[in-house]
C-alpha cells in the first residue's frame, strides 16, 4: 500500500481537466452593478461566434468537464444563448447559468423546467429592494423575483439565489434564507472580491471584521444546505472548516473562459497577470489548461510566504489570490480580510508607505453614459463614479466537492 | 426537471429506515453518472442530482467499473483485486455510493 496525498493536496497540484469552469458568454449586460467583477456593460466585438462556442463545448465534452457555469455580462442577452444551452446539454455538458432574470419570462421558465442538466442561478444582493437596488440598479430586485416566480410556477425545482455578501446585506442572511425557502430555491452566498468594478467599491462594501465573524457563525449554525462556491475559505481559521474545498482552486480545479476566448486562472482575476492564453490563438482550451506556463506555475507547491508561520495557515492557506492582487497586497502574504487582522495591517502599511496603487483590472466594458436607476456609490480617491452596466457572472464550483467518500486513501 | 424529481423520490426511498445495501445483488454505475479518471482515482458526476463525488482510489474505480459484469459486489471486489483485509472498507464505500444514487441495482 502506497500512501497518497490527501485529496486537497491532489487538487492543489491540478487536475487533468477543471472540475467545472466559468464561461462568460458576453460582456453585454442590461444592468450596471457597482461591483461587477468583469466590468461588464458593452458587448466586445471580438466575442466568440456561435460556431466557436460550439467548438468550445465539443472540447469540454471531450475533456469530460461535467458542467460549466455560464455567466457574463448577462448571458441571456446573446441571441444564440438558448441554442448554446441546448447544444451543451445535447453533448453531455451540464449548464448552470447565472442571470439577473431579465429574460426569464413564463415561456423561458417552462423551457428551462423541461430541460435536464440545466440549473439557474438568479443574482440578488439584497433581501429587500432597497438594499439590492442600491448595488444592482433600480428595478433589479423586482426583475429577479419575477424570474424566481416564473421558475417556481413552471415547476423548476431548486433554482439558486446567488448573493454577494456585503456590509449592507450581511444582516439579512435569515431573510435571504426565507426568500429561498419561499421559492423552493437554494441560497448561495459568495464573497465580494475587489475585481472588475468591485475594485472601486470594495473599501465601502466588503464586510467589516466583526461582520465576517457573524457570517462565519451563521454559516456554521444555519448554513446547512447553503452553497458558498467555497468562497469563504479565508474564514476557516475561526474554527471548524466550512464545508467545501478549503483551497484556492485557481488554475488547479477551476478557471475562467471570457467572451473573447481568453482563459484566466479564475473568474475574479481578469488581468494579464492571470491570463493563461487564448483558446483560439493557443491551440484550444485543453492545451491552455494543461500546458500554459501560468497554470503549471500555480500547480507547483506553494510556500505560503509570510503566512506560513501563522497557526491558521493550514486552514486558510493565505486566502484569495485575486483579493490580494487587486488590493495591492503581495500574493505570498495575508488576504486583505485575514481573520487575524494581518490583512488590515498590510493595507494600512500599504497606505502609509504610499506604495504604488493597486493594479487595475484589465478590460473595462462598462457603458460610458449614465445608467437609469443606478444609485451613485461613495468612492475613495475622488474621480467620477464609473457608472456602467454589469452583472456578476458565476464563480467557481457550487458543489461541495468533499461530499466524497471517507475511504482511506490507498493505491 | 422531471429527472431531478424522480431522483429525489429515489433518494427518499433509500434514506428511509429499513433501506439496506445488499451486496448480494447485482449493481452497476447509474446511467446518469459519468466517471473521469484522475491520478488519485476518479471524479464521479451525477447529471440528475448534479452532485460531484470522488472515488479516492484507483482500486475503487476498478471495483465500480467491474460491478457491471459480475453477479454481485463480492465478485467485483475479487475481480478488481481488493486485498482481503480491505474488503469491509470498500463495501462501506460502495454502500455510500449506492445511498447517494451513484450505484443502481441492475
Amino acid at each position: 500500500m502506497t500512501a497518497v496525498l490527501p485529496l486537497v493536496d491532489q487538487f492543489a497540484l491540478g487536475l487533468d481537466a477543471p472540475i467545472c469552469l466559468t464561461w462568460e458568454l458576453t460582456y453585454a449586460c442590461n444592468l450596471a452593478c457597482v461591483h461587477c467583477l468583469s466590468s461588464s456593460g458593452r458587448r466586445d466585438p471580438n466575442e466568440l461566434t456561435t460556431q466557436q462556442c460550439e467548438a468550445v463545448i465539443d472540447e469540454l465534452a471531450r475533456m469530460k468537464v461535467f458542467y460549466v457555469n455560464i455567466g457574463g455580462g448577462e448571458p441571456t442577452v446573446r441571441p444564440d444563448f438558448w441554442h448554446l444551452l441546448d447544444y451543451a446539454v445535447a453533448h453531455q455538458v451540464g449548464v448552470k447559468f447565472s442571470t439577473n432574470g431579465i429574460k426569464i419570462d413564463k415561456e423561458k421558465a417552462a423551457r428551462i423546467a423541461a430541460t435536464d442538466y440545466v440549473d439557474v442561478q438568479i443574482s440578488l444582493d439584497g433581501a429587500t429592494a432597497e438594499v439590492n437596488d442600491a448595488v444592482r440598479g433600480e428595478g433589479s430586485y423586482a426583475t429577479a423575483l419575477r424570474a424566481l416566480e416564473n421558475l417556481a410556477e413552471a415547476g423548476f425545482k431548486d433554482a439558486k439565489i446567488s448573493v454577494v455578501v456585503t456590509r449592507h446585506n450581511v444582516s439579512q442572511l435569515d431573510e435571504f434564507k426565507a426568500l429561498a425557502d419561499r421559492f423552493g430555491a437554494t441560497l448561495r452566498l459568495t464573497r465580494l472580491r475587489p475585481s472588475g468594478r468591485g475594485a472601486d467599491v470594495w473599501d465601502q462594501l466588503h464586510p467589516t471584521a466583526a461582520q465576517q465573524r457573524v457570517l462565519y457563525d451563521w454559516l456554521v449554525l444555519a448554513g446547512d444546505g447553503v452553497l458558498t462556491g467555497d468562497s469563504f475559505f479565508h474564514l476557516a481559521g475561526f474554527g471548524e472548516p466550512l464545508s467545501g474545498l478549503n483551497l484556492c482552486g485557481a488554475g488547479r480545479v477551476v478557471c475562467l473562459i471570457d467572451p473573447v476566448g481568453d482563459v484566466y486562472a479564475c473568474p475574479f482575476a481578469i488581468h494579464s497577470e492571470f491570463l493563461a492564453g487564448n483558446l483560439l490563438r493557443d491551440g484550444g482550451f485543453d492545451k491552455v489548461w494543461r500546458h500554459s506556463p501560468l497554470f503549471e506555475d500555480l500547480r507547483r507547491p506553494q510556500t505560503g510566504g509570510a503566512c506560513a508561520k501563522c497557526a491558521h495557515y493550514d486552514s486558510c492557506r493565505g486566502g484569495c489570490m485575486a483579493a490580494k492582487f487587486f488590493t495591492g497586497l503581495p500574493l505570498d502574504g495575508p488576504d486583505p480580510e485575514c481573520i487575524v487582522g494581518y490583512g488590515e495591517q498590510a493595507l494600512a502599511e500599504r497606505d502609509v508607505l504610499a506604495l504604488p496603487a493597486p493594479p487595475k483590472p484589465d478590460g473595462d466594458h462598462s457603458h460610458g453614459g449614465p445608467m437609469r436607476g443606478q444609485a451613485p456609490q461613495p468612492r475613495t480617491g475622488g474621480g467620477p463614479v464609473p457608472v456602467s452596466i454589469g452583472h456578476r457572472p458565476d464563480r467557481g464550483c457550487d458543489q461541495s466537492p468533499l461530499l466524497g467518500l471517507q475511504l482511506s486513501s490507498r493505491t | 426537471m422531471a429527472c431531478a424529481v424522480s431522483t429525489e423520490v429515489a433518494h427518499a426511498a433509500r434514506s428511509a429506515p429499513g433501506w439496506e445495501f445488499d451486496p448480494a445483488q447485482p449493481w452497476r454505475l447509474s446511467a446518469a453518472v459519468a466517471l473521469r479518471d484522475e491520478s488519485f482515482g476518479a471524479l464521479a458526476y451525477d447529471f440528475t442530482t448534479r452532485r460531484l463525488s470522488f472515488l479516492k482510489s484507483r482500486l475503487l474505480v476498478d471495483v465500480v467499473r467491474a460491478l457491471e459484469t459480475v453477479p454481485d459486489v463480492g465478485a467485483a471486489l475479487t475481480a478488481a483485486g481488493v486485498p482481503e483485509g480491505d474488503r469491509a472498507t470498500y463495501l462501506r464505500a460502495l454502500e455510500g455510493l449506492a445511498l447517494s444514487g451513484m450505484l443502481t441495482p441492475r
